[in-house]
């Protein structure tokens, strides 16, 4: 496990993952997608038949699941009515961009030889991203990194908490995973950063 | 800032009635990035100098002012301009909000 690295020779940000290690990344990125596509939006207080038919509109209030009012703040804290125009005109947008860059993510493990199902022992995932998709990826690592805290209730400060978790709790489990996504994250940035 | 739009109002309204908002100019609002758990110090600066276009030395102050107090000023500007920036931020996963200044 080394991360992502900037090749200089081809402009592009390179990683190399275990079958495993790609299968989880596949597995996360997809349960990320089901949840922007499948939860459904929040219902309008529209009641005008036609404009639910059309369906233009977009949620005006909050999700009920918290890691996606994490993942869709409120932009209005103290303004109820601009907090609701402000979700109709952009949570179906970003749950869009979302859903599409961590599909990405899944389609670019596959392409580089993912199988779908991972059988084999010793398989080899070489990526290769340009700016543009790299920072797909570091958008959903963050998403994902959002998801996981959000069901962990991890908070500022916490590490001790997950250091006494005995080894095989679950959510300790989870929060290794967590941990890893975030050291993806981080050489991520810096190999974006020596890309800039 | 945007120039206020001229409305159309009723003749028989008078000056009084006039929403203040239509001849005052618009004030400047604020974006503001608050401080979590999860998002990674380097990945807050670098998305303050990508998004943004700041300085290194410009964006990791921002960054630690959110570290460290908790929420920062990021961008300010007219309103359309904040949601915008608002939106790119949530694109981003950082939690922002927008304020309007006193």
């Amino acid at each position: 496990m080394s991360g992502f690295a900037w090749h200089r020779r081809s402009k592009r940000v390179i990683a190399t993952f275990s079958g495993f290690e790609a299968d989880l990344l596949r597995s996360l990125t997809s349960q990320l997608v089901e949840l922007l596509r499948n939860e459904q939006a929040a219902p309008t207080d529209s009641v005008d038949p036609l404009e639910a038919m059309m369906d233009f509109s977009g949620p005006t209030t909050e999700p009920e699941d918290p890691v996606l009012r994490r993942l869709f703040p409120t932009a209005y804290p103290d303004d109820e009515e601009a907090a609701g125009d402000f979700r109709r005109f952009t949570e179906g947008a970003l749950r869009d961009t979302k859903a599409t860059s961590a599909s990405a993510i899944i389609d670019a493990l596959e392409e580089a030889g993912l199988p779908p199902e991972l059988t084999e022992d010793g398989l080899v995932i070489d990526v290769e991203l340009d700016r543009g998709e790299a920072h797909a990826w570091m958008r959903t690592f963050t998403d994902v990194r959002l998801a996981l805290a959000t069901r962990l209730e991890v908070e500022e400060g916490d590490e001790e908490r997950w250091a006494a978790m005995p080894e095989d709790d679950p959510r300790a489990r989870a929060h290794d995973i967590y941990d890893w996504v975030g050291y993806l994250q981080e050489t991520l940035v810096h190999a974006l950063t020596k890309a800039a | 800032m945007t120039a206020p739009t001229p409305v159309e109002v009723e003749p028989d309204l008078t000056a009084d009635e006039v929403p203040a908002e239509v001849t005052v100019p618009e004030k400047p609002w604020t974006t503001i990035v608050w401080n979590d758990p999860v998002n990674l110090m380097s990945y807050v600066t670098y998305v303050f100098r990508t998004y943004f276009g700041y300085s290194e030395k410009k964006a990791t102050r921002l960054m630690m002012e959110v570290h460290e107090d908790g929420r920062s000023a990021v961008s300010s500007g007219s309103r359309e301009e904040m949601e915008r920036d608002v939106q790119a931020m949530h694109e981003y996963g950082l939690w922002a909000t927008l304020e309007k200044d006193e």
